[in-house]
């Protein structure tokens, strides 16, 4: 995913953490999942098709999610996914990290004010 | 099983990504659709924000595959699928190549078993045969290269060297074993103590012989080899301790070596004490091969020195009888010169491996190099394939790797056969392959084969992909989208690629001729030699030992030996038989030593040794060796014990000036010995091989006086060699009838060694033929391997050029000319590589030298022959595509394409 800067995420494992935090709230299909980060963040955040769906593999084959055989709102087939035990466990670990390097982002910009 | 359900699944998982992806389209369709885009445009907007779908399926199913191994399968499935396209291209590169790595592969397990494994024994790197220059002892350095140990310098050295752990002598013998069946010869390994403990292999039952075996005065108890131990006895573990007849003595069965275990390279039946006595042992009796395990951090360098100090002790310590100088073996520079045992082993055979390896290895370049031109010409016609692949963003790595991985699987493939060629190899060898070859039995496909063919077939693999691959990979560049086909004929540059590689061939084909050439023509030169014996295939020989237990009065061997040989002499078929002590080439070697000449040498002079040989009445007769001047033994003069002899012509020559002044000349062996008259001169006879010098020879009668002090104590010779001149010889009704002629003489005793003296013959030319052989394969595999390339180069530039020609034709050139054009293209890659193979032959013949006989590495004929024969070959090769030209109608062919 590296060998194409347009692709990349905002930085390494965003993308995760925001499909992560979405289908915490309820399963969903890729289309759903893009619309859902695009509304909740105010059209601020717009996630790539050519991204997503690797990356939703990706967790896929680490047993974060789960996919399943669904239909979507149209009533188009397609694949619900769902957060596993150990993708609450992946987030929940991810979170705290992130607060912290975020914590560590606001007091180095907050010094570099002074 | 994760790895193996993740596989299975991995179907399902691609429709998962596709359905997931096509209903995410659709649905943003619909969303751009509700916004009042008409739905045409809004597919087309929704798959532009897709991007690259292809990709993005790809790159989601990567996440599931292991990446590269998967599409380096993907590329294989392609590869097979386009071989099966194109069965002959592939069919011939598979069997080149199998024929090409199976030869190595043969070649290269032989050379591994013979020359890379370690010896059999335990820490093999400290055993050393203790070798002796003597280069002062004229007569014997010119005809062995080495001085034997005598019984006294073992004695000297084990007891005083400071550098072995153990050291001991040995020498092959025979001995009758009788009482179990009917009576047997076998052959025997003398060894003195120390032996076993040098060569430290454990006895697979019973034990070793002991210190007390060896006791001159008891009879020590022997060992069995595991074959004769099968053999005779089925295997029965019984058999320790028990008693059998050796040489009519009985001695008791000791213990079993285990299977394959050989004294040096000797494959022994039976293994009997020497049983030496000190109080006997003189300086002289230089008989006995001598083997030493080193101390653990002793060099050569330093046992060398160690056995130069005890040569002085040797000589200060022991006499040859009164009134002689123990001091007189300095004359002959003794010298000590140990080499590593293996070195003994493998002995002259190293060179024709390693010339044979490298033989074989040209021939696979040789191969190699055809199939690179094969590949070529596939490259040319996918060459457009290629262009648009790299247009549509192939990169240039993926490209290349794909035709190596084309490559190097044709070169697994080839590989793959060439195991079951080598093996197929290694059983033919077996057949044919010379009997002296050293360890024979040992000869196998082990683990570092099969890896040497692995690496090998990877590495040809690589090397003819190589050379597509660099030719065509800069081709992006020239933009060949065009399709260059069809406007130039060909570029003059790419046909250039395809003769360098066949001028190559043609050097290195012209090497391995000239190798071939040249052994063919030692062969001759060795058949050419006059071995002094005539028709070796109508000469029956067989050895026959009577034993001193079974008949103790010499006069009585005689006889018993008069009237078997008139006993073989009277059967059908047969014209003469004789005996003598050692028939030509069988390595018997009764014995050397000098000579004194009446009125002309001094008793304490440094004369050269002489061979020493004992024959009876009609011997030479049988053999064919002819009188060159006086006459034969008769029967009357053995039975009265005259002074008699016969010598070889060279040495009448040496000691007389002519045969003819030798005649009535004497001679004796020691002081107290009776002067003999010469009375015959024969032919000089090649004893040990046609390729060595013949050995100025002393033939004694086969009975006659032997004890210096009691003229009446006669010797007999015991171990003798029948000849039989008959049209019958070698058949098996033959073979039963001189059987039975011996045991109605003596029914108790064992004939051994039955052969024809045509066997004997041939097992010394053995290495000569197998190197023949080998290289006369190699070399015409070789001219067909670059006939062929020529042929191939020319008839693909016919083709390519079909156009050019056409316009030629129309424009008023002859079909005369354009046949013309070609040959000479061909001619000239031709000369080149025959000028550079004449240099490489010149070169490289010299590491041959040792392999010739009879003529010069640098042999004029064979250097202006074979490049004759090679051109001419050349010139047909390419006439016959180049004729095609004449046929070419050119309307047609700028019709064509």
């Amino acid at each position: 995913m590296a060998k194409n800067p347009q692709h990349r995420d905002l930085f390494p494992g965003a993308l995760e953490i925001m499909i992560l935090q979405s289908l915490r709230l309820r399963p969903m299909h890729g289309y759903a999942l893009v619309k859902h980060i695009q509304q909740v963040s105010d059209n601020l955040l717009q996630v790539e098709e050519g991204s997503l769906y690797p990356a939703l593999q990706r967790m896929l084959r680490e047993g974060l999610l789960e996919a399943e055989t669904g239909t979507s709102t149209k009533g188009r087939p397609t694949r619900i996914y769902r957060l596993t035990a150990s993708g609450i466990r992946h987030l929940e670990r991810e979170v705290v990290s992130f607060e912290r390097m975020f914590a560590g982002f606001s007091r180095v910009l907050a010094a570099a004010q002074v | 099983m994760p790895i193996f359900s993740r596989f299975f699944s991995k179907s399902r998982r691609y429709d998962d990504i596709s359905v997931s992806i096509q209903e995410h389209i659709d649905e943003r369709v619909d969303e751009l659709v509700q916004q009042g885009i008409p739905r045409e445009k809004a597919e087309k907007a929704a798959r532009r924000q897709f991007g690259n779908l292809t990709l993005l399926h790809e790159r989601s199913r990567e996440v599931w595959q292991w990446q590269r191994l998967e599409s380096l399968l993907i590329d294989l499935k392609h590869i097979l699928r386009r071989l099966r396209r194109s069965p002959g291209f592939a069919i011939t590169v598979v069997l080149t190549l199998a024929i090409g790595i199976g030869a190595n592969t043969a070649v290269f397990s032989v050379l591994n078993s013979v020359l890379l494994r370690p010896l059999p024994y335990p820490e093999p790197q400290q055993l050393v045969s203790l070798h002796l220059d003597a280069p002062g002892a004229p007569g014997l350095a010119e005809f062995r290269s080495e001085l034997r140990l005598s019984a006294s310098m073992f004695f000297t050295f084990s007891k005083h060297n400071n550098v072995f752990q153990s050291m001991g002598i040995w020498g092959p013998g025979t001995a009758s074993i009788t009482g179990i069946a009917q009576p047997e010869q076998v052959g025997t390994a003398m060894v003195s103590g120390g032996v076993l403990e040098t060569l430290n292999v454990p006895a697979l039952a019973g034990q070793w012989l002991t210190p007390a075996d060896q006791d001159t005065h008891a009879l020590g108890r022997v060992m069995l080899s595991y074959g004769y131990w099968q053999r005779r006895f089925g295997g029965d573990p019984g058999v320790i301790g028990r008693t059998i007849s050796v040489d009519s003595q009985p001695r008791v069965i000791a213990g079993v070596m285990p299977r394959g275990f050989k004294v040096v390279n000797y494959d022994f039946d039976l293994l009997v004490p020497m049983a030496l006595d000190p109080a006997k042992e003189q300086l002289a009796g230089f008989a006995y091969r001598g083997i030493a395990r080193l101390r653990p951090g002793v060099g050569v360098g330093e046992a060398n020195a160690d056995l130069s100090r005890l040569l002085g002790v040797w000589m200060d310590s022991w006499s040859n009888g009164p009134g002689t100088d123990p001091h007189w073996y300095t004359r002959w520079k003794i010298a000590p010169h140990l080499q590593p045992l293996k070195d003994l082993v493998v002995g002259p055979i190293k060179t024709v491996l390693w010339v044979v390896m490298a033989t074989i290895g040209v021939v696979m370049l040789i191969a190699c190099t055809n199939v690179a031109n094969l590949l070529l010409v596939r490259a040319d016609a996918r060459q457009q394939e290629l262009a648009v692949r790299s247009a549509l963003g192939a990169g240039r790595w993926r490209i290349a790797r794909e035709l190596l991985l084309e490559s190097v699987t044709l070169g697994l493939i080839g590989g793959a056969a060439g195991v079951a060629v080598a093996w197929a190899g290694l059983r033919l060898l077996a057949q044919i392959g010379p009997t002296d070859l050293p360890r024979l039995s040992e000869i196998s496909l082990d683990a570092r084969s099969i890896a040497f063919t692995l690496v090998l077939s990877v590495l040809s693999g690589l090397f003819f992909g190589a050379i597509p691959v660099l030719r065509y990979l800069p081709s992006r560049q020239r933009q060949p989208l065009l399709g260059a086909m069809r406007t130039a004929s060909v570029s003059r540059d790419r046909q250039r690629g395809r003769n360098l590689l066949v001028t190559a061939q043609v050097a290195m084909a012209l090497v391995l001729l000239i190798g071939a050439v040249l052994m063919i023509r030692t062969f001759l030169a060795m058949r050419n030699v006059d071995p002094g014996f005539t028709d070796p295939a109508s000469l029956q020989t067989m050895r026959l030992a009577i034993s001193e237990n079974l008949v103790s009065d010499p006069r009585t061997v005689i006889r018993i030996q008069n009237s078997i040989q008139e006993k073989l002499a009277a059967l059908p078929g047969a014209s003469s038989a004789g005996f003598v002590a050692s028939v030509p080439m069988s390595g018997a070697e009764p014995s050397w030593d000098q000579i004194t000449i009446e009125g002309k040498t001094d008793e304490n002079d440094n004369a050269p040794m002489r061979l020493f040989n004992y024959v009876s009445p009609g011997y030479f007769l049988t053999a064919g060796t002819h009188l060159v001047a006086g006459r034969d033994f008769t029967w009357a003069e053995i039975y009265s014990v005259l002074p008699i002899g016969i010598v070889s012509e060279s040495l009448a020559r040496e000691l007389w000036g002519s045969p003819q002044a030798a005649i009535g000349k004497r001679f004796r062996e020691y002081p107290s010995m009776p002067w003999h008259e010469v009375v015959g001169v024969v032919q000089d006879v090649r004893e040990n091989g046609v390729d060595q010098i013949s050995p100025a020879t002393v033939y004694w009668p086969s009975l006659m006086a032997i004890d210096p002090s009691a003229s009446q104590k006669l010797g007999a010779w015991r171990t003798v060699f029948f000849a039989i001149r008959s049209n019958r010889a070698g058949t098996q009704a033959f073979i039963n009838e001189m059987q039975q002629a011996v045991w109605q003489v003596n029914s108790s005793l064992p004939v051994a060694d039955i052969s024809t003296e045509q066997e004997i013959y041939g097992q010394s030319m053995a290495r000569t033929a197998f190197t023949l052989v080998m290289l006369a394969i190699a070399g015409s595999m070789a001219l067909a391997l670059g006939i062929l390339g020529i042929y191939g180069v020319i008839s693909y530039a016919v083709s390519q050029r079909t156009r050019e020609i056409g316009i030629r034709m129309a424009l008023g050139a002859k079909k005369t000319e354009l046949i013309w054009m070609f040959v000479r293209s061909a001619l000239t890659f031709t000369g080149i590589g025959t000028a550079i193979g004449l240099g490489a032959a010149a070169v490289l013949m010299r590491l041959m030298q040792t392999l010739l006989f009879g003529i010069s590495p640098l042999d004029p004929l064979t250097f202006a022959a074979v490049p004759v024969v090679l051109v001419a070959a050349a010139a047909l090769a390419s006439y016959l595509p180049a004729r095609r030209t004449a046929r070419i109608n050119p309307v047609e062919a700028l019709r064509a394409e």
